[in-house]
Order: C-alpha cells, then sequence, then structure tokens
C-alpha cells in the first residue's frame, strides 16, 4: 500500500535561478491519513494539515538529497541531466532511482520506505509501507512517470504541472487506486490506458 | 438561487442531498463583476478576499450547471489554490457543500468530479464536510468519494463508515452496470487505516468472495466493447482463450500472469484481488485484533487442521479462511510456474519478477499462519531455490525464500545452510552495486537480526561480503548499516572489523576496478566514466598485488593481515573519485559507533590489541582528501576512551607508545593523536593506576618526552620545517611536568627546563613562527606550571589527584562543600546578570 505519491522540483540541476534553490513540491496525494497519536492539547485541523504537508516536504528533501548523492557518486556532471532538445525522447528506463527508509516518526508516525525516481529537473516519489514490494514499487513509479510524461507534457517549455493537476489526479486514480499497487501485465496496462484516454479527452 | 443549486444536486441519485443554500444575488454580482480577475492570480500571492471572490465566481458556473472548459479552468486554478500552500485555505462552508453537490451530480464529467474531490481531500481535514453516500450506486464515484473521506484523519470513524459501506456493496449482488473493480483498492485502504473494521461473519463473506476471483476467474478473453459486466453473455462471440506470457495457451486457471487481448470483470477482480491478498491474509488471519506480525495464535490452530487441509479435493468442506488460504496457495504456486516462463514483452517480464517475489512472501506467511502448507512450500521452493541460484535475473525473490528458511527451517527440521551460504557469499560480491536489491539485503539483515544473534555464524562471519553494499552505496545505506554493524562484533571480530571499516574507502576503489575489469565494454558504466585509472587497473590485474586485492575482496572474515599499504599506493589515482569520498566520509561515524559496541565488552587485553591497532593505522590510511584528519578526530578521541577504562595500557604499552611518542614525524603527521597520546600519558602513568608502574618507567617516559620538547623547542623553529602546534608544547611541559610530580628526583630538570622557555620564546627564530598570542599561551603554562613545582606536595595533589578528589562527593561533604556552593552561587548570578542583559 502506498501512504503518498509526489511530484517535487530538484534543485541542483543547472537552473541558479531564485526558485530552483528550493525544493518544492508541486503536487502531492496522499492516501488515507495516517493515524496520528493522541497527543493532549489542542489540535485543530489546520495543524494535522501543516504537518501533512510538512512530512511531504521533508520526504521531498530526503528524495532530493538522495539525488544527489547518488548523482554525485556516479561521477557525472550535473548538466548530463539536462535535456538535450525538448523532442528527445527520455530513456525512462536509465532515470536515476532509489530507495531509502524513514525511522518511526521521522516524519511519519510509522516507518515508510520511499521510492524515488528522477526526470530531469523534476523528483517523483512513492511512500510505501515498510514491506512493500519494492520491485513492484518502482516498477509502478515508473509507469507513472511515464504517463505523466505523455498526458502532461511534463517537461516541455510551456506546460503547467501546476494546473493540470486534474490529469494527475486521473491517472492516479487510475493506476495507483487509493494506494494500492497493482500487478498490472502489459495487456492490463494497455486496457488502462485506454481508459484514462478516454476518461481525459471528454 | 436556491433552487437552482436543488436542481443541481436533485437529479439522478441525488435526491438524498440537502440542497444547498445559495449565495444572495448581490454575491452572485460582485462575482460576476470580477470575472477574469482571478485568473491572473497566481495561488501563492492569492489573498483571502481574493479567494473568496474567485470562490464565487466558481459558485455561479456551477450553480448555472455550466460544467464546462471555463468551470474545469476554474476548478484547476482552485485546486492549485488550495493545495500550494502548507497553510490552511479557508472555504466557506456552503462552497464546500456546493463542490459537494457537483461531485455527485450525474451530469458532471469525471474530471469535475475528480477536480472537486481533489479540492475537498486537500482542504481536509475540514470539519465542514459532510457526506451522504449510502444510496449511491456509481461504484467509481464511491471510490473517489472514498478518497475524500479517508482523508479526514479518522476523527468521526470515516474509515468504519467507508468500510462497512464498501464491504455491504461487495457483499451483495452487483449493482447494475457498475464495477466492483474499483470498491478493492478502497477496502483495502481501510484494512490498512484500521484494523478493527469488519466483523467475522464480514470477513468470512469477503474471503468467499476472494476465492471466486482469485480462483475462479474465466479463462476465455473478454470482448473489445464493455458490454455490462459480469453477467453478459461472452460465450457469443467466442474471443478465443487465455494465453501465458509466453504465448502458449493457458494450462490452468486465470492469474495477473495471464494474457488476453481483452479483459472480462471477473479476470480485473482477479488482478485486483491478488494485489490486495497479502494485506488480506495479514489482516483477515488475525481476525482484524492483533497487530500484523504476530502468528503464534494462528500456529497452533493451523496444527489441528494440517491432516484436513492436506489435500486440496476435501478443501470444499473447510470453512472460507482455510479455503482462501487453499486458493491463495494454489495462485501462488502457479505465479512460481508461470514466472518461469519466457515473456514476450520486457514489461511482463519486469512483472514475473515482482510476482514471484509477491507469491513467495504470500507462501511464507501462508505457512506462518497454517504450520499445514509447510511440507508442499518446502518442496515447492527448495526447486525454486535451485532455479534462482542458476539466474541472477531474479535474484529479488532470494531475500524471501531465504526470510521463509529463517522462518521456518527449525520447525521442518531442515537443513538450510545452502541457502544462506549461497546468499551471503555470492550475491554481495557480484551484485554490490544494484541498490535496490542493496537495500533489502540490509533491511533483510536488519530484520532478522534476532535470528543472527543466536547462532547464525554464516551471518557474523561475512560482514567483510556485506560491507561491499556499504562500499558502493554508502550514502544511501548509511543510515540503515549503523543498525545491523552492532551485530557483527565480538571479541573475535573485532579486529578485522576495524581494520574493515579503515580500509572502507579502499574497498570502494577496489569494487569500482572490479567492475572496470568484469564489464569493461558495458554499454551504461556502473563507474565514474570520466577517470581513466589505467595503472590502477594494471595493478589489479597483475599477480603482485593480486594476492591482496583478493583479501581485499574477501567474502568472509579471515583474520587480519598486514601490509595493504602497497595498495594504498597503487589505488592513489581514485582517491578524489566521488564514490571514494562519499565512503570515507561514513568511516568516522562507524568508528564511533564500532568503539561505542567494542567498550562494552572489551577486557583488558582486547583494548590493548585496540590501542595498538588504531596507533599503527593511524599512520596506514588510504589518502582520501580530509579522510586522514576526520578519521584522526575519531581515533584520539577513542584512544582517550580506551585509556580511560583500562589505564593500565598506558604501562602495559609502554613500549608501543615510547616509539609512537619518540619519532618526531608523528607530531606533524598525526599531531591530533599525539597530542592525546602525550597528555594520557601524563594522566594514567601514576602509580595510583596501575602498581607497576616504577619509577624508572616514568624516567624512561620522561627522557623521551624531555628530548622531544628539547628537539622542537630547541633546535626546529626553522623555516624549512613546519611549526608544530603551542598546544603540542604546552601539552608536552604539563606531561613532563606531571611525570616529574610523581617522580620528585626530576623536579629540579623540569624546572629549569620551564624557565629557559622565555629565552626560547624570544628568540627570533620562534617569534618569526609563533604569534605573540601563541608565545604568550606557552610562556603562561610555563610559568603557571613551575609556580607549581615551587611546592611538591601541592603539585602532585592537583597533577595527579587521588581518585576519590577527581570523583568529587562534595555534596556529602560539609566541609568542602562551601566552595563548591560559593562557586554555584557565583555561576548563577552571572547567568542571571547574562539573561538580563539578553
Amino acid at each position: 500500500m502506498v501512504h503518498a505519491f509526489l511530484i517535487h522540483t530538484l534543485s541542483g540541476s543547472g537552473q541558479a535561478t531564485g526558485d530552483a534553490t528550493f525544493c518544492r513540491v508541486l503536487y502531492s496525494q496522499v492516501f488515507g491519513s495516517e493515524r496520528l497519536p493522541d497527543e493532549p492539547g489542542p489540535r485543530g485541523p489546520e495543524r494535522d494539515r501543516l504537518l501533512r504537508k510538512e512530512q511531504l516536504l521533508a520526504v521531498a528533501r530526503q528524495a532530493e538529497t538522495a539525488c544527489k548523492l547518488l548523482q554525485q557518486a556516479s561521477g557525472r556532471p550535473p548538466t548530463d541531466l539536462l535535456p538535450q532538445s525538448s523532442d528527445e525522447p527520455i530513456p525512462l528506463q536509465d532515470a536515476p532511482s532509489g530507495v531509502f527508509r524513514l525511522r518511526p516518526g521521522d516524519p511519519f508516525q510509522e516507518a515508510k520506505v520511499v521510492v524515488w525516481l528522477r526526470l530531469l529537473s523534476l523528483g517523483c516519489a512513492l511512500v510505501c509501507e515498510p514491506h512493500e514490494n519494492l520491485l513492484l514499487a518502482e516498477s509502478t513509479l515508473r509507469l507513472l512517470t511515464r504517463l505523466l510524461l505523455e498526458h502532461l507534457k511534463l517537461l516541455s517549455s510551456g506546460s503547467n504541472v501546476l494546473l493540470r493537476g486534474d490529469r494527475i489526479e486521473a491517472i492516479l486514480n487510475h493506476f495507483l487506486p487509493q494506494g494500492q499497487l497493482l500487478f498490472l501485465n502489459d495487456q492490463f496496462v494497455q486496457a488502462l490506458e485506454k481508459e484514462l484516454s478516454t476518461s481525459l479527452a471528454r | 438561487m436556491g433552487l437552482r443549486v436543488f436542481r443541481l444536486v436533485s437529479g439522478r441519485g441525488g435526491r438524498v442531498f440537502k440542497p444547498a443554500t445559495g449565495c444572495s444575488p448581490r454575491e452572485r454580482r460582485a462575482s460576476s463583476a470580477k470575472r477574469g480577475a482571478g485568473l491572473g492570480i497566481a495561488p501563492r500571492e492569492i489573498q483571502d478576499q481574493e479567494l473568496k471572490k474567485f470562490c464565487l465566481r466558481i459558485t455561479g458556473l456551477l450553480q448555472k450547471e455550466d460544467l464546462g472548459n471555463e468551470t474545469i479552468d476554474c476548478l484547476q486554478r482552485l485546486f492549485l489554490i488550495v493545495s500550494a500552500t502548507k497553510y490552511y485555505r479557508k472555504l466557506e462552508k456552503k462552497f464546500v457543500e456546493l463542490l459537494l453537490s457537483a461531485m455527485y451530480f450525474p451530469k458532471s464529467p469525471e474530471q469535475v468530479q475528480v477536480l472537486c474531490a481533489a479540492i475537498l481531500r486537500e482542504i481536509s481535514p475540514s470539519e465542514d464536510l459532510t457526506l451522504f453516500y449510502d444510496h449511491i450506486q456509481n461504484t467509481k464515484l464511491l471510490s473517489l468519494m472514498s478518497s475524500v473521506l479517508l482523508a479526514q484523519g479518522n476523527k468521526r470513524d470515516e474509515v468504519r463508515d467507508v468500510g462497512l459501506r464498501v464491504t455491504k456493496i461487495l457483499e451483495s449482488r452487483q449493482p447494475e452496470g457498475q464495477s466492483l473493480r474499483y470498491l478493492l483498492p478502497v477496502l483495502s485502504k481501510v484494512i490498512t487505516l484500521s484494523p478493527k473494521v469488519l466483523k467475522e461473519d464480514q470477513i468470512n463473506l469477503l474471503n468467499k468472495r476472494l476465492i471466486d476471483w482469485l480462483r475462479y476467474a474465466s479463462i476465455q478473453q473478454g470482448v473489445a466493447q464493455i458490454s455490462g459486466g459480469f453477467f453478459s453473455n461472452p460465450r457469443a462471440r467466442q474471443p478465443g482463450p487465455i494465453t501465458e506470457v509466453d504465448g502458449a495457451v493457458a494450462t490452468d486457471f486465470f492469474t495477473v500472469l495471464s494474457v488476453g487481448q481483452h479483459y472480462t470483470e471477473d479476470q480485473w477482480l482477479n488482478m485486483q484481488a491478488f494485489s490486495m491478498l497479502r494485506k488480506w491474509l495479514l489482516y483477515s488471519g488475525n481476525d482484524g485484533t492483533e497487530t500484523p506480525d504476530s502468528d503464534d495464535k494462528s500456529e497452533l490452530e493451523g496444527s489441528i487442521m494440517s491432516m484436513v487441509s492436506a489435500t486440496s479435493t476435501s478443501s470444499r468442506l473447510l470453512p472460507p479462511k482455510e479455503r482462501l488460504r487453499e486458493n491463495a496457495f494454489e495462485y501462488c504456486q502457479r505465479l512460481i510456474e508461470q514466472s518461469n516462463r519466457r515473456a514476450l514483452k520486457k514489461p511482463d517480464c519486469e512483472l514475473q519478477k515482482a510476482c514471484l517475489v509477491e507469491a513467495v512472501i504470500i507462501l511464507d506467511l501462508l505457512c506462518r499462519q497454517d504450520s499445514s502448507f509447510m511440507y508442499r512450500t518446502l518442496s515447492c521452493l527448495k526447486t525454486l531455490h535451485g532455479r534462482l541460484c542458476g539466474d541472477l535475473a531474479y535474484v529479488q525473490a532470494l531475500l524471501p525464500v531465504a526470510q521463509f528458511f529463517l522462518n521456518h527451517s527449525e520447525a521442518a527440521a531442515v537443513d538450510s545452510e545452502a541457502v544462506y551460504q549461497h546468499l551471503f557469499t555470492n550475491i554481495p560480491s557480484e551484485l554490490f552495486y544494484n541498490s535496490m536489491l542493496a537495500f533489502e539485503f540490509i533491511q533483510f539483515c536488519r530484520d532478522n537480526i534476532h535470528f543472527f544473534n543466536g547462532n547464525l555464524s554464516i551471518f557474523k562471519s561475512s560482514f567483510p561480503n556485506l560491507f561491499k553494499f556499504l562500499a558502493w552505496n554508502s550514502a544511501s545505506l548509511i543510515s540503515e548499516f549503523v543498525d545491523i554493524l552492532p551485530v557483527f562484533i565480538d571479541a573475535s571480530t573485532a579486529i578485522e572489523m576495524l581494520h574493515v571499516l579503515l580500509d572502507l574507502p579502499c574497498l570502494t576503489a577496489a569494487l569500482d576496478l572490479y567492475l572496470r575489469s568484469s564489464f569493461p565494454t558495458a554499454e551504461k558504466p556502473l563507474w565514474d566514466p570520466s577517470l581513466k585509472p589505467t595503472s590502477c587497473l594494471d595493478g589489479f590485474r597483475d599477480p603482485y598485488h593480486q594476492a591482496l586485492f583478493q583479501y581485499l575482496l574477501r567474502p568472509k572474515a579471515k583474520g587480519f593481515i598486514k601490509g595493504l599499504a602497497p595498495l594504498h599506493e597503487l589505488l592513489k589515482p581514485m582517491a578524489g573519485c566521488a564514490r571514494v569520498i562519499q565512503c570515507a566520509e561514513t568511516v568516522p561515524i562507524l568508528i564511533q559507533l564500532f568503539f561505542t559496541v567494542v567498550t562494552e565488552f572489551a577486557d583488558g587485553t582486547l583494548i590493548n590489541q585496540l590501542a595498538v591497532l588504531l596507533l599503527g593505522r593511524s599512520g596506514l590510511l588510504f589518502d582520501v582528501p580530509q579522510f586522514k584528519a576526520a578519521v584522526h578526530r575519531e581515533m584520539s578521541s577513542q584512544l582517550l576512551v580506551l585509556c580511560k577504562l583500562h589505564p593500565s595500557l598506558v604501562v602495559e604499552l609502554s613500549k608501543e607508545l615510547l616509539e609512537f611518542t619518540g619519532t618526531i614525524r608523528n607530531i606533524h603527521s598525526k599531531e591530533n593523536i599525539f597530542t592525546h597520546v602525550v597528555w594520557a600519558i601524563g594522566e594514567y602513568l601514576s602509580v595510583l593506576y596501575d602498581r607497576r608502574c616504577t619509577v624508572e618507567l616514568i624516567n624512561k617516559f620522561f627522557e623521551t618526552l624531555e628530548a622531544l620538547l628539547f628537539e622542537i623547542t630547541q633546535f626546529r623553529p626553522s623555516a624549512t620545517l613546519p611549526k608544530c602546534c603551542p598546544r603540542v608544547i604546552t601539552v608536552l611541559m604539563t606531561t613532563l611536568t606531571k611525570l616529574a610530580s610523581r617522580s620528585q628526583d626530576l623536579i629540579p630538570r623540569v624546572s629549569l627546563f620551564l624557565s629557559k622557555m622565555r629565552s626560547f620564546a624570544q628568540s627570533p627564530a620562534m617569534t618569526s613562527v609563533y604569534s605573540e598570542e601563541d608565545t604568550e599561551t606557552i610562556l603562561t603554562r610555563a610559568t603557571e606550571l613551575m609556580n607549581l613545582l615551587k611546592m611538591p606536595s601541592v603539585a602532585q595533589f592537583v597533577l595527579t589527584p587521588s581518585v576519590e578528589v577527581s570523583n568529587p562527593r562534595y555534596h556529602l561533604d560539609t566541609n568542602t562543600s562551601l566552595p563548591l556552593a560559593l562557586q554555584m552561587a557565583s555561576r548563577l548570578v552571572e547567568k542571571e546578570a547574562s539573561l538580563l542583559s539578553w
């Protein structure tokens, strides 16, 4: 079961302008809110929401660090990851990815495992339950990323991820319903893609 | 206005909803006046007032039942506004209700429904949200609404409500034209969020449905057009049988690895059911009352059932829970068989791997819940293990297989040594660069520490192999590794372990060379392609270095061999490699952890060995930038810890310490360690700590240190030699004074020496090297020490305090508590003053 999915920016990808230096969550969906501890004191919905947002930002920051370290270790310059030209297909199979664990209480109540993937200047991450099938999680993340690329034109100039929330939601509803990782063989994927296109075309 | 809203919500399926009272005409005018204004506003800058106006505009659109592009555009923007900030965006209660109505509204396009749900989820938890959904039959909409409800934080038992509603639909006859497949993920989420939602009879019913979906899905392909659900007549067109991933006609029941052009409803449900099977088995196996990982109770119950369920023909007679397990077992066995087929498409090949892992995990779970599965599973997994050993593509499945044997081999009385042997010996050496595998491998180790702490010697002795994972993936694994490192450390491994830790960056470089020489023509090199270490590669292959490399890359602990120094020299060109540097950065952390663990059990002999090792290795480190300095810092503080724990080491290792301090080179190359060693000598070389500490020994140390100090102060200050830090000089002076206070014949010598310091400090050679401040420090210390030595008994008391004095019990002693009280009082006053001045 996946707890959350997020798309965030990755700094240090060559853009030195103000905004790019901070890690930002562009889109996130939490599948069912986590059980919260019964701590005394007032805690309104506003605080719960703030906590949820901060948790996701913490995940994004860690994913960003992990990504940076991996790229450093590979010895390739960061410019390598910038798009050569917008028409060139991005080899998703080679997109750097990784996995790390979040200890209980930091930032989520229970331990989680994060699977992340770098797509040039964007990062996508799945926050999973601790003993999730990681092979499945990774391939699902790659599948989601491919669909995002196709349906949102994620990286081409002029595309506004921020205003395409409904498309992202539709993709997730089909391929990660309620955060459930699905064992989809290629025919199932094709059938779902057809359904997705129909619902997006309307 | 109110009527309009009512019309909006009271269409088909909407009759139960309370009509939202619309907004006033005045508000509407305001909203239409502002039309267009809201669209250009960036979400971060938007003010509450503007948000209100924007909402009014959307209200107008929705009330007009305008569900076209403009509404969608506005909703998209609203979603961005509420989601882009971490602070709460207050939406009016009426507006929230309107969004809900739009979601329910049967004519709403899916896009609008999805957007409304997303907005409602983003503002959750929200107290204004009341959803009525008891009469909703549209399963897709129900799924959307569940996502909103489950995001509310379960304050009003929403999870339970959703769970019951979904279960009810799943239990009853399928609503016409609706697919149940949207509901299974909701159920899965509900049991994740709240373990006690369902009752026994509901669980039983769902068990039965799952059996049908898992085991009895159609083995004919679906038809192209979706023609009304489950009971439509697919035979009319004869779409052909389902095939396997390799294209052969399916030989048995449908699974997620079965391929068809189109899928029928029950085939979709089969896929959904398997996707949630593990979760469900855990949940239902524990009757929803226990935490998922405790299965002790079910094992007992399993043994009673074992005779009955031994054959699957009798399984029809079993209660649903046992029957589901039986079917799950068969499903997993079929997946294991199917994963052996050669998939025609690459994505299916990936899925085979994931399915194999899942199947093995479920089999393990079944055996934990019901031991009657054990023998059948055992033979199946033994065969599988044989298959996996020959095929690295499926390597990830080896971990759950090993987990199965760890869990059950004792109960089943089978020898599974070969499984562990293969896992710990071959896998890390060959696949250390696979970061996902590395992560899972270390997780596996961590989860099973309790097993390994027992008598699994293979695990402990494999630590050099497991360190390969860390050496290559240090940045991502370090935090995992600190959890398992303590398990490896005992008296027999400590020495070799410390060497391994110190050689870790060297290991990274060696692994890099190993990859370069093993896959020279790899298309996507795993190493840094900008680095071309030709000389290193030649060295990696030549027979002179080969033995050393073999030792460095050993899979098992085999004691320590001296002389990795030639490798440090050879690997020098790789010291700047980013991966090596990353690895080097983790070493001080690991050393610190190592000593925290080792000092808990180490005896005098081991402590001495470790101290000697630290002194020896301080000069034998791989030359990675900043690595030496960081490790030296850690070594120095650990040396002091060792001395404190076992002060006799100063006496017992006098030969080594004399040799170390007698070497003037050490002052410059290992200044930190040198200073700490000299300090430790002054502190612990005393008859107080060890009766074997003779006057002769003190004199010997004294003479060595005196000669050294003489050399650096009287001869050395020249431009050709680097200056030594004033701290070294003051520590040396202090130690000499301490030693003199214990062997009082030496006092005149020290006093004379100290008195000469003034002339030394004012010599032109010194003033050119040391700043005024440094000189001042040295002279002040010299004067203090000289003054102390004028009263030898005081000097002894101050410089070698007895244990009672150094472990003060002032709080018990009324006579000496006065100074303490005074000191405390003055500190408090100071603190107060400083607080006030803030």
